[in-house]
C-alpha cells in the first residue's frame, strides 16, 4: 500500500504554559483532500506552522511520503513538496503574476533568462491544472480569487505536491469558492494532497474526503466525509451539542429608528468608498448587511457611529439629523441610544493593553456613575465590569485580566455586553462572531435577537453568508460602495445574494471572464 | 504571550537590573583599556555619589531635575507621542520662573512667591510645547521632528533675551540679576540647620519635594482621572480612541502641554533653587537624559524615581571620578552614561527571550519536582 503523503505522529509543542499541540497524529492519504476543523485555539494553525517550518515541535515525528523529514524552515519543507496557501496572500502586488511566482525561485541569475522559463513553466501548470491567469497582469488589480490562484501556482511551481490551504475562502464569494473547489479536484485528480484547514462546516462537506476535528491541541476525531454530518461535526469541535439555526421569531417592523440618506464618503486619497447610500433600519427588525469585506461595510459603520464625519448626505437617528454641518462625535451618537460592536475589535473595540474593566467603560467613560468630582469612581467601573461579566459568560470573570488574555470569543462578549447593556434603541453589530468560537456564536445571535425582540432596531454587517441569512430579517448587498440589491431574508440564498457580492453581469467581473477563458 | 509568562517582579525589577549591570560591564572594559582599574572607577563613582553629605546633596540636587524631565517624557509617552523637546520647554520654563521672580522678589517671600513661579514656569513650558502638539494634532507635522526644532529655537532665543535684553546691566556674563535671598527656595541645608543640624553645602533644595509631588499628581492623573484613561488609551490605540468619542486631537495638545509644563519645573530647581538667576544653559541636558529615564523607569512614577537617582548618581559619581582619576576624563562619564542609556533604553528587551526561557525551563522542573 502507498504510504500516506504526510504521517504526523506524536506531535507535541508548548508556548510557555500553553500547549497549543497534545500528542496529535494525523495521517493525510495521497491524492486526497483532507480537513481540518477546530475553533479558534484549537491547535490547527500551530500544526500547519510546524508542518511548514514555521515552528520546531517539541517532540514528535513528520514523515512525508514515508519519509522521516526534519523541517526546520519554509525552506526544507518547500524541499519535502509541501506548499502553503496563506491566509492573507503573501504577494507583491506591484509585481506581475509571473514575478509573484519566480520570486526566490529563479532558475538563473539572470533575471530574463528566469522569466522565460517560468514563464514556460507557468503555461505548463495552467494547462495541466485549469489554473488560467495571465502571466503578465499586475497581481493587485486581479481579483481576489484569482490573487489566490497566483498564491495555489506559486507552489506548485516550487514542485509542491501536497498543499495547505488555510482558511482559503474567508475573503471570496460563493462563486469565487466554486471556482476554488473545481481547482482543488483538479489537483486532487493530479494526485496532490489538499490540507484544507476552516472553520466553516459546510466547506468540510462539500469538498474533502475525509475530516480531522481537533479541539484544546488535541485530534478529537477523524471521520470519513460521507459518513458524518455538520451536527456531528459541530459536536465534536466544541465538545457538546450546540444549535447551529438561529432561534427566532418572525420580525414585526415598527417605526424607523436609523435612517441613512444619500451617504457618500471618500477616503483622504479621494477614492469613495460610500457611494450614495441610503437605508433604513425598523424597530424589532435585523438588517443585515452582505458583502465581500472591503465593499464599503466597514465605511458605512463607521458614518453610522460617528467614528467618521459625514461628508455628503445625512443620517437620522433618535430625531437628530446629522449631517456635515451637525458634526457629532461617537460619544454624542451613544448618547442618542446607539450602540456599536466594531468590526474590528483589536482595531477599534478594545484596547488589547487594558485590563477588562477598563475596555468595558469605552465609550461610556465620561458617563457621571463612573466618575467623581476629579477622579474616576474605580470601585464602580470594577462592579460594573463584573456585572457585565456575569450578565454575558464572559471567562475567566476577573475584571483586572488584561484583554488580551481573554479568548475571541470573551472578548466579544464582553464588547457586545458593553454596548448593549444600556438597552440601546439601534444597535450596529460589525462581524458579530468573528474569530469566536461555535459556543459563544450561538449565545451572541440569542442576545441579539432578543434585543430585537426588546422592539431595537438592529443592523449587522458580516461576511459570513449563512450568518446574515439566518440572523437577519432583511437583507442589503453592498458591492463598491454602493447597495445592489434588498431581499428579505426568507427569499434569500447563497446563489442570489453571491451574484450580487460579485455584481455578476457588470463588466468589473473578471472572475468570470476568466471562467469562460479557461 | 511574552508578557504572560514572567511575573511583574522580573519585568520591571531583574531585567533593568541586568541591564545597568552589563553597562557596567562593557563601561568597565573600557576603563580597563584605558589602563585604569575599574573597581576603583566604581569605588569612586559611589563614594562621589553616596559616601558624602554634599556628595549626596548634588546627587539628589541631580535627581530632582530627572525626575520632572522623566515625568514630562513619560505623560507624552503614555499618549504615544515622543517627546524629545524637554530640554527647550525646561529652558523656556525656566524664563517664567526667572521672569516672574524677578519683577515680584521685591516684596514677595518665596513661599508666597513659590506658587506665582510655579503657574508662570507651567505656562511657559506648556506654551512652547503647544505649538508642536498643535501642528502633531491638527497638521500632521510629527512631533519628533518639531520638538527637536523647538529646543534648538528656545536656545537661540534665550541667548539673545540673555544677551540682549535680561543682562544685568554692567555685567559682562549673560545672566539676569540675581533674585532677591529672601524670595529664593530654601535649600535643604537650610532646612537642616532650622532642625539643629549642620551639613555641607549643596545645591539642593526644597524642589525636591515638588519632584515628589509631582509623581502622585502624575500617578493619579493617569490612572485615577477620565483625561488619564483618554491619554493612555489614545497611546495603546487611537482607533479605539476615536471609536469612544474621545477628541484625539484635542487630548494629544492637553498632554503635550501638561509634558511641557512638567518639564519647566526643572525651572524651579535651577533658577529658583540652585542658581538664583536665569542665566545660559542652565537645564544641561536634563531634557534629554529624561528620555533615557523615562524608558527605564517604564514610564511609570516609581521607576522613574529609581532611574532618575541612578542618574543623578552616575552625574555626581561621575564627576568625581574625572576629578579623582587623572587618565579619566569627563568624556569617559559621558562614555558610561552613554552605556547604561544604551543597554537600559535602546537594548532593554534584549534578555528577555532568553530570560523568559530560561524561566519556563525553571518553573517547569519546579512543576515536575512538586509533583
Amino acid at each position: 500500500m502507498q504510504p500516506p503523503a504526510i504521517d504526523l505522529r506524536k506531535i507535541n509543542k508548548s508556548f510557555g504554559p500553553v500547549q497549543a499541540n497534545k500528542n496529535v497524529n494525523l495521517k493525510v492519504a495521497k491524492g486526497s483532500i483532507h480537513g481540518i476543523i477546530g475553533e479558534n485555539g484549537a491547535g490547527k494553525s500551530t500544526l500547519m506552522s510546524i508542518l511548514y517550518g514555521f515552528y520546531e515541535a517539541d517532540s514528535g515525528e513528520i514523515l512525508v511520503n514515508g519519509k522521516l523529514s526534519s523541517i526546520r524552515s519554509s525552506k526544507d519543507a518547500i524541499y519535502a513538496g509541501i506548499g502553503m496557501v496563506h491566509q492573507h496572500f503573501m504577494l507583491i502586488e506591484n509585481f506581475s503574476v509571473l514575478e509573484n511566482v519566480m520570486l526566490g525561485a529563479e532558475l538563473s541569475s539572470s533575471l530574463k533568462e528566469s522569466k522565460i522559463s517560468a514563464r514556460e513553466e507557468l503555461q505548463r501548470l495552467s494547462n495541466e491544472f485549469g489554473l488560467a491567469v495571465d502571466p503578465d497582469a499586475i497581481t493587485g488589480d486581479l481579483a481576489v480569487g484569482l490573487q489566490q490562484r497566483v498564491e495555489i501556482l506559486k507552489a506548485l511551481y516550487r514542485g509542491a505536491e501536497i498543499l495547505i490551504l488555510d482558511e482559503p475562502t474567508g475573503v471570496l464569494t460563493p462563486q469565487e469558492v466554486r471556482q476554488l473547489f473545481e481547482i482543488l479536484n483538479a489537483l486532487r485528480k493530479r494526485g496532490v494532497s489538499v490540507m484544507l484547514i476552516t472553520h466553516k462546516l459546510q466547506e468540510i462537506l462539500a469538498i474533502t474526503d475525509e475530516v480531522t476535528v481537533m479541539r484544546g491541541g488535541t485530534m478529537v476525531a477523524t471521520r470519513e466525509t460521507a459518513t458524518t454530518t455538520k451536527e456531528e461535526l459541530a459536536e465534536l469541535m466544541v465538545g457538546r451539542k450546540v444549535l447551529l439555526e438561529v432561534d427566532k421569531t418572525p420580525a414585526k417592523p415598527g417605526k424607523v429608528l436609523l435612517e441613512a440618506k444619500n451617504l457618500t464618503i471618500k477616503d483622504s486619497s479621494g477614492v469613495t468608498r460610500l457611494d450614495n447610500v441610503s437605508l433604513k433600519v425598523h424597530a424589532g427588525e435585523i438588517l443585515g448587511i452582505a458583502g465581500v469585506s472591503g465593499n464599503g461595510q466597514t465605511e458605512l459603520l463607521d458614518v453610522l457611529s460617528g467614528i467618521v464625519a459625514v461628508q455628503q448626505g445625512s443620517v437620522v437617528l433618535g430625531g437628530c439629523a446629522i449631517d456635515k454641518d451637525n458634526v457629532l462625535n461617537a460619544k454624542d451618537f451613544r448618547h442618542l441610544s446607539l450602540g456599536h460592536v466594531a468590526e474590528d475589535r483589536h482595531k477599534q473595540g478594545m484596547v488589547t493593553d487594558f485590563s477588562a474593566r477598563e475596555t468595558a467603560i469605552m465609550g461610556f467613560q465620561d458617563e457621571p456613575e463612573f466618575n467623581g468630582r476629579i477622579f474616576m469612581n474605580n470601585k464602580a467601573v470594577t462592579e460594573h465590569c463584573v456585572k457585565l461579566m456575569a450578565e454575558f459568560d464572559v471567562r475567566p470573570g476577573n475584571p483586572h485580566l488584561k484583554s488580551a488574555n481573554f479568548s475571541g470569543g470573551n472578548q466579544q462578549k464582553l464588547c457586545i455586553a458593553r454596548e448593549m447593556e444600556r438597552k440601546p434603541k439601534v444597535l450596529l453589530v460589525g462581524q458579530p462572531t468573528r474569530g469566536v468560537d461555535i459556543g459563544a456564536i450561538e449565545f451572541i445571535h440569542q442576545q441579539v435577537v432578543s434585543l430585537r425582540d426588546a422592539g431595537s432596531a438592529v443592523l449587522v454587517v458580516s461576511v459570513e453568508l449563512e450568518e446574515v441569512m439566518s440572523l437577519c430579517d432583511r437583507i442589503i448587498v453592498m458591492f463598491e460602495g454602493r447597495i445592489v440589491g434588498e431581499m428579505a431574508a426568507a427569499d434569500a440564498d447563497a446563489q442570489k445574494l453571491g451574484l450580487l457580492m460579485g455584481n455578476a453581469g457588470s463588466e468589473s467581473d473578471t472572475s468570470a471572464q476568466e471562467i469562460t477563458a479557461s | 504571550m511574552s508578557n504572560k509568562t514572567l511575573p511583574a517582579w522580573i519585568d520591571i525589577g531583574v531585567i533593568p537590573l541586568i541591564n545597568v549591570c552589563m553597562a557596567f560591564a562593557v563601561s568597565g572594559l573600557v576603563i580597563l583599556l584605558i589602563g585604569e582599574n575599574p573597581i576603583e572607577a566604581v569605588q569612586y563613582i559611589l563614594m562621589g555619589a553616596f559616601g558624602y553629605d554634599e556628595g549626596i546633596g548634588y546627587t539628589l540636587y541631580y535627581t530632582t531635575n530627572f525626575i520632572f524631565t522623566g515625568l514630562a517624557v513619560s505623560i507624552a509617552f503614555h499618549a504615544g507621542l515622543f517627546n524629545i523637546g524637554g530640554e527647550g520647554q525646561a529652558y523656556i520654563g525656566g524664563l517664567g520662573v526667572g521672569l516672574m521672580c524677578l519683577s515680584l522678589d521685591s516684596f514677595m517671600p518665596w513661599w508666597a512667591l513659590f506658587p506665582f513661579a510655579i503657574a508662570a514656569g507651567a505656562a511657559f513650558g506648556a506654551a512652547w510645547a503647544f505649538i508642536p502638539a498643535y501642528l502633531q494634532a491638527y497638521r500632521g507635522s510629527h512631533v519628533v521632528i518639531t520638538t527637536i526644532m523647538f529646543n534648538f529655537i528656545a536656545s537661540a532665543l534665550m541667548v539673545y533675551l540673555l544677551v540682549n535684553v535680561l543682562i544685568e546691566p554692567g555685567s559682562m556674563a549673560p545672566q539676569t540679576r540675581s533674585i532677591a535671598d529672601a524670595a529664593t527656595i530654601p535649600s535643604i541645608k537650610e532646612l537642616f540647620a532650622g532642625l539643629g543640624i549642620d551639613i555641607s553645602n549643596s545645591p539642593l533644595n526644597i524642589s525636591i519635594f515638588l519632584a515628589l509631588a509631582c509623581c502622585v499628581l502624575m500617578w493619579l492623573l493617569l490612572w485615577h482621572t477620565r483625561l488619564g484613561y483618554a491619554i493612555r488609551m489614545i497611546g495603546f490605540n487611537q482607533n479605539a480612541a476615536i471609536y469612544s468619542g474621545i477628541n484625539t486631537k484635542r487630548v494629544i495638545v492637553i498632554t503635550m502641554c501638561i509634558s511641557g509644563a512638567m518639564a519647566a519645573m526643572v525651572g524651579i530647581n535651577e533658577v529658583m533653587g540652585a542658581q538664583e538667576r536665569v542665566l545660559l544653559d542652565f537645564v544641561a541636558g536634563a531634557g534629554f537624559t529624561g528620555i533615557a529615564v523615562s524608558l527605564m523607569g517604564r514610564n511609570h512614577p516609581i521607576g522613574i524615581v529609581i532611574a532618575s537617582l541612578l542618574f543623578g548618581a552616575l552625574y555626581q559619581g561621575g564627576a568625581e571620578l574625572s576629578f579623582e582619576v587623572a587618565n579619566i576624563t569627563s568624556d569617559l562619564v559621558v562614555v558610561i552614561q552613554g552605556l547604561v542609556i544604551l543597554f537600559c533604553g535602546a537594548l532593554s528587551l534584549m534578555i528577555k527571550p532568553g530570560l523568559e526561557k530560561l524561566f519556563i525551563k525553571l518553573t517547569a522542573a519546579k512543576e515536575s519536582a512538586d509533583v
